[in-house]
């Protein structure tokens, strides 16, 4: 069995296969300020007075955070009293973005069914989850039954072999990914992560891969558990052998495709989707206007210290700005104990709330017409970051960092310390 | 299961890989006023489309209709503009689920040569497609059956109120 098959089958208690539907237990889920107004309204709606598990169940407040207006002001205070009233986990403004959040406070663990109204819910496939996005309606019967139907997904396996070059992270392979299989190329379907490049990866880089699945139109991400560091919050908890969960030898994939992630030089999807793939260097020349490091994707504490080894003692290029947020306030403050946070403000850097900042174009860094953004975000669709006469192009926090002080996008291996192959 | 009513009405053409950003964007999301949603559908497609909608007119999409954003919001637009019925070659999953747990017809018809401004008619039920213009018709891919009723009911709230819980057998 694949690992979705047999997470599956093991919420279902009965062996479920790739194509079969199962209604199954739900372990977590959360709603953000994006869909829990909508989602609190269908639960009263369907009848709901109180959520099934509050133990289970979390809501955080970071698409819009703080509240630009009052419209969304008043929603905030709608999803607090709701919160408060069903004795739910809260996250306020500030304190992070929902996906690191469910991570870090151990929300979810290995083999859980975790359901988030967030379609980068895949993410949470990192720690050996079947984690899925769903829309408002379907949270609200979450929370009204702590069930959820569901279709067994097939599964793409992607192998990575091969160390990463200078200058090249989990971002530059799962952007190949996504250009080379197409922004439709796991729909509805697993995509699952193995191979020796896995094994060695941090939590924090095994969080990128999974997380944009959703930009091949994937159901759900795994990647496999060997050489994971769980999160500190999970210590003690009985949890379930990674045998349990992985996937069995002799599988039954869609596709299996192999990369030897050596191969990779930074990657850069430019306008206006994530699968249009380009090396770095074929796009050396392209100016920008506005860096952005952030994001459920790539704002973890190894990413802000790429981005500082790339910006300690230098300045942002005239005419520049760039925009950083943490995943988390924890990050945030490691952030600021080890001296991260200095070091970026001293080149120029602006740190907004911990949050989806300018990812979701609602506020924080809004691109005016005609302006190019490089980003460490997940989606460049036309209008994504709030105006729809602006370029977004997606890169790795090193990309971002080289081209704020460039200028322009280029290589970042040239603004990396220390010699070829000791970065 | 009840029978979703026939509908006949205005195809407006968009393309492939229309993202749910595209379809409401992001600034307009955090809200509980539908018509402001409706107001801003498809603005960053189309600037002009929302107010060449007409109730009971078809959205007729090409592949990956819906990707991106997990918003609800995007089908919740496009029901409140009064739009009877999105068809579509292929649809992205969280889409797809989304309009049928709010009640919004969605089909899939992998094949198709609808143009802007045909007259078609969709009968949900019947999984055809019948382009009155042309005189063609089409068939759409069969929806798991938990998913034609909860379409039948009107969506999830009316779906889980009436049956208190999901029905999976016909599935099995």
């Amino acid at each position: 069995m694949t690992s979705a098959e047999k997470l599956l089958s093991r919420k279902a208690g009965d062996a479920v296969r790739a194509g079969d539907i199962a209604v199954v237990p739900v372990d977590g889920a959360f709603a953000t300020d994006t869909t829990a107004p909508m989602a609190i309204k269908a639960f009263e709606a369907m009848g709901g007075e109180r959520v099934w598990d509050p133990a289970r169940m979390s809501l955080v407040l970071d698409h819009a955070t703080p509240a630009p207006n009052e419209r969304i002001a008043s929603l905030h205070v709608m999803i607090r009293d709701f919160a408060r009233r069903n004795g739910a986990h809260f996250y306020d403004v500030g304190d992070g973005i929902c996906h690191q959040l469910m991570m870090e406070n151990g929300h979810v663990a290995p083999g859980d069914l975790f359901v988030g109204a967030d379609s980068h819910t895949p993410t949470l496939g990192a720690v050996g989850a079947f984690a899925i996005g769903v829309g408002s309606t379907d949270l609200a019967a979450v929370m009204l039954r702590g069930r959820i139907w569901l279709k067994v997904p097939r599964t793409v396996r992607i192998e990575l072999s091969g160390a990463l070059r200078r200058g090249t992270y989990a971002k530059d392979v799962i952007l190949h990914l996504v250009g080379r299989l197409g922004i439709a190329g796991a729909s509805y379907e697993s995509v699952e992560f193995g191979g020796s490049t896995v094994a060695g990866m941090t939590l924090a880089s095994r969080m990128v891969l999974a997380n944009m699945v959703a930009e091949m139109g994937a159901k759900t991400a795994f990647v496999d558990p060997e050489g994971l560091e769980l999160p500190g919050a999970l210590a003690g908890r009985d949890l379930p052998r990674w045998d349990e969960i992985r996937a069995d030898d002799g599988a039954e994939y869609r596709i299996v495709h192999h990369v030897d992630v050596g191969d990779l030089g930074p990657q850069v999807a430019a306008p206006h989707l994530p699968s249009n793939l380009k090396d770095v260097r074929e796009l050396r020349g392209v100016k920008v206007d506005m860096g952005f490091i952030g994001s459920c994707t790539n704002s973890r504490l190894e990413d802000l210290h790429v981005a500082a080894s790339i910006l300690r003692g230098r300045r942002l290029a005239p005419g520049v700005r760039l925009v950083v947020t943490a995943a988390s306030r924890r990050i945030f403050n490691q952030a600021l104990a080890d001296g991260t946070v200095e070091v970026l403000s001293n080149a120029g850097a602006t740190f907004i709330t911990s949050g989806c900042g300018p990812c979701v174009g609602t506020h924080q860094g809004v691109p005016g017409d005609g302006e190019t953004v490089i980003s460490s975000t997940n989606r460049n669709f036309r209008g994504r970051m709030g105006n729809p006469n602006a370029d977004t192009y997606l890169g790795s926090p090193a990309v971002v960092a080289a081209a704020a002080v460039a200028g322009e996008l280029v290589d970042p291996g040239e603004f990396l310390p220390g010699p070829e192959g000791q970065a | 299961m009840s029978a979703l009513p026939v509908v006949t009405g205005r195809a407006h053409l968009l393309g492939d890989d229309v993202d749910t950003d595209r379809i409401i964007a992001g600034k307009y999301t955090k809200t509980l006023d539908v018509s402001s949603l409706a107001e801003h559908l498809l603005e960053d497609y189309d600037p002009a489309l929302a107010a060449r909608i007409r109730p009971g007119d078809v959205l007729v999409a090409g592949e990956n209709f819906g990707l991106g954003s997990s918003r609800e919001q995007a089908p919740v637009a496009i029901k409140a503009a009064g739009v009877s019925c999105v068809l579509a070659r292929s649809f992205a999953r969280i889409f797809y689920r989304n309009a049928i747990n709010i009640g919004l017809s969605v089909v899939e018809v992998p094949k198709h040569s609808v143009s802007d401004g045909d007259t078609v008619t969709v009968d949900v039920n019947q999984g055809l497609v019948l382009n009155d213009t042309r005189s063609e018709r089409y068939s759409a891919t069969r929806m798991p059956p938990v998913m034609g009723q909860i379409l039948a009911a009107g969506g999830l709230v009316p779906y889980l109120r009436a049956g208190g819980d999901y029905s999976v057998e016909d599935d099995q």
